[in-house]
């Protein structure tokens, strides 16, 4: 059931990619669909009952690989998040631009201001 | 027990997304993703992964300070009317899509509480797990994944930051460089 | 800009070394306990940004000049070639962890994991500097003030 209730945060995260018309709506849904993905990423390595991939002393080293979770998404998930940080620092610095140049968030306007400049 | 609470969790996410997406001013839809953010930080930290529930608090206010950075001083009402209705039939069809996708590749995982790596042969976690602290020397099997075993995801992903940079500096430097032809500066 | 909350500007004031104190930790720790360069390098930029909020650019340039951390953004990536550069010429392998051998330390001690701790503290300088210099870049340009000011402009007038 968890698996479906991340699909649905990553469905909620497309259907506003693709029917909002701001730039900063858009920014959020690409962060839902991240915050999505990395959470189906890691449940899927989590184990019942699982204890966290780090050894605290010599006697859990025996028992760490029947008793933790998976440590390889947790690292991949690990990039994914920094990465997601500076994508959205990138998409932040561009959307400042795009409202510096047309003084609007609104795609349609801007739409509007590109295609009145060609004419 | 904690199948239980994350789902109480994940349902938190799921309102605060919608609410996100669909509240009328800026601001509040900056703090509703912020709440997205911070539920999943908890989800992790019930997952057994206290790394990426740091990381994901830290990240998600630094997030936080960015979103409010386009969103302050610009007008906070939105202008937009609600979408066409062609375009809402689209994205319905191609959630569809999307959903049947995901519906396909669930079949290729285990149920919830089973990891992957359980029902692969040769898995690599199982290598990690098992050897990694006599390999790397590192307690955390998570840091020494990332840092000894899959280095060259992280040499990667300082690539990605440094363009990040990079182009953060290019886009908002006060003045642009001298282009000949039609520049972007006469349009404001 | 000028008329700053005292409040705001002492707490900051007082805060940010312990911020800055527990992203090193983060940072130093994080091969034995939860943490690692990331969020560490995260958590030490966020100590700047705090400045550079709650007391303006010229305070947090003040503690991390500009040129300093540019050069800061580029060292950590060029340690952390080196690390890896030097496992390459040591053992033939890219990313070998030569220095286990050399120093092996005990387990579940500072002095544990050769150059995954070298690693951390690369990564963790370098994000630092990225993401400082990222919220300087995204304060310099003051978008919404001119453009608010043009259209009180219009409305008045």
């Amino acid at each position: 059931m968890l698996y479906y209730l991340t699909c649905l945060l990553f469905l909620i995260g497309v259907f506003g990619l693709l029917t909002q018309r701001n730039i900063v709506k858009l920014i959020i849904s690409v962060l839902i669909i991240e915050n999505a993905v990395n959470l189906f990423l890691v449940l899927s390595g989590y184990r019942e009952g699982g204890a966290a991939p780090i050894i605290t002393s010599v006697t859990s080293q025996s028992r760490i690989s029947v008793v933790s979770v998976d440590p390889f998404p947790q690292a991949m998930v690990m990039t994914s998040i920094v990465i997601g940080l500076s994508v959205l620092a990138l998409m932040t610095a561009i959307a400042l631009r795009i409202y510096h140049i047309y003084g609007t968030y609104n795609i349609d306007e801007i739409a509007a201001k590109i295609r009145e400049k060609k004419e | 027990m904690t199948e239980s609470l994350l789902a109480l969790i994940l349902v938190f996410a799921i309102i605060a997304a919608s609410v996100a997406l669909y509240t009328d001013e800026l601001l509040s839809a900056v703090i509703a993703v912020g709440a997205v953010g911070f539920s999943g930080s908890i989800a992790y930290l019930l997952l057994g992964a206290p790394d990426l529930a740091i990381t994901q608090i830290v990240v998600e206010v630094v997030s936080l300070v960015l979103l409010i950075r386009v969103t302050i001083g610009v007008g906070l009402r939105l202008t937009s009317g609600p979408s066409s209705r062609k375009r809402i039939t689209a994205a319905g069809a191609a959630l569809l899509a999307v959903f049947a996708l995901f519906l396909i590749s669930l079949k290729t995982f285990a149920a919830f509480g089973t990891p992957v790596m359980e029902r692969i042969q040769g898995a690599p976690s199982v290598f990690y797990i098992e050897r990694g602290l006599e390999l790397t020397g590192a307690a955390n099997l998570v840091t020494g994944v990332l840092l000894d075993f899959r280095a060259y995801d992280t040499l990667g992903e300082a690539t990605v930051i440094f363009t990040a940079v990079l182009g953060g500096l290019i886009l908002l430097r006060r003045k642009g460089r001298k282009n000949t032809g039609d520049s972007a500066e006469d349009a404001g | 800009m000028k008329n700053r909350s005292l409040i705001t500007v002492t707490v900051s004031r007082w805060v940010s070394p312990f911020i800055f104190i527990y992203g090193l930790h983060l940072i130093l720790y994080g091969h034995i306990t939860p943490g690692g360069g990331f969020p560490g390098g995260v958590v030490l930029a966020s100590s700047f940004i705090l400045a550079l909020l709650a007391r303006g650019r010229e305070a947090a340039l003040q503690r991390l000049p500009y040129p300093l951390a540019k050069r800061l953004d580029a060292t950590g990536a060029i340690i952390f070639l080196l690390t890896a550069l030097a496992g390459l010429a040591v053992s033939g392998i890219f990313f070998e962890n030569f220095l286990l051998e050399i120093i092996p330390g005990t387990p579940m001690r500072l002095i544990s994991s050769g150059t995954v701790l070298v690693n951390n503290a690369a990564i963790g300088i370098k994000v630092c500097a990225s993401v400082f210099l990222i919220m300087l870049f995204l304060s310099v340009l003051r978008v919404g003030e001119d453009e608010q000011i043009r259209t009180i402009e219009k409305e008045e007038g």
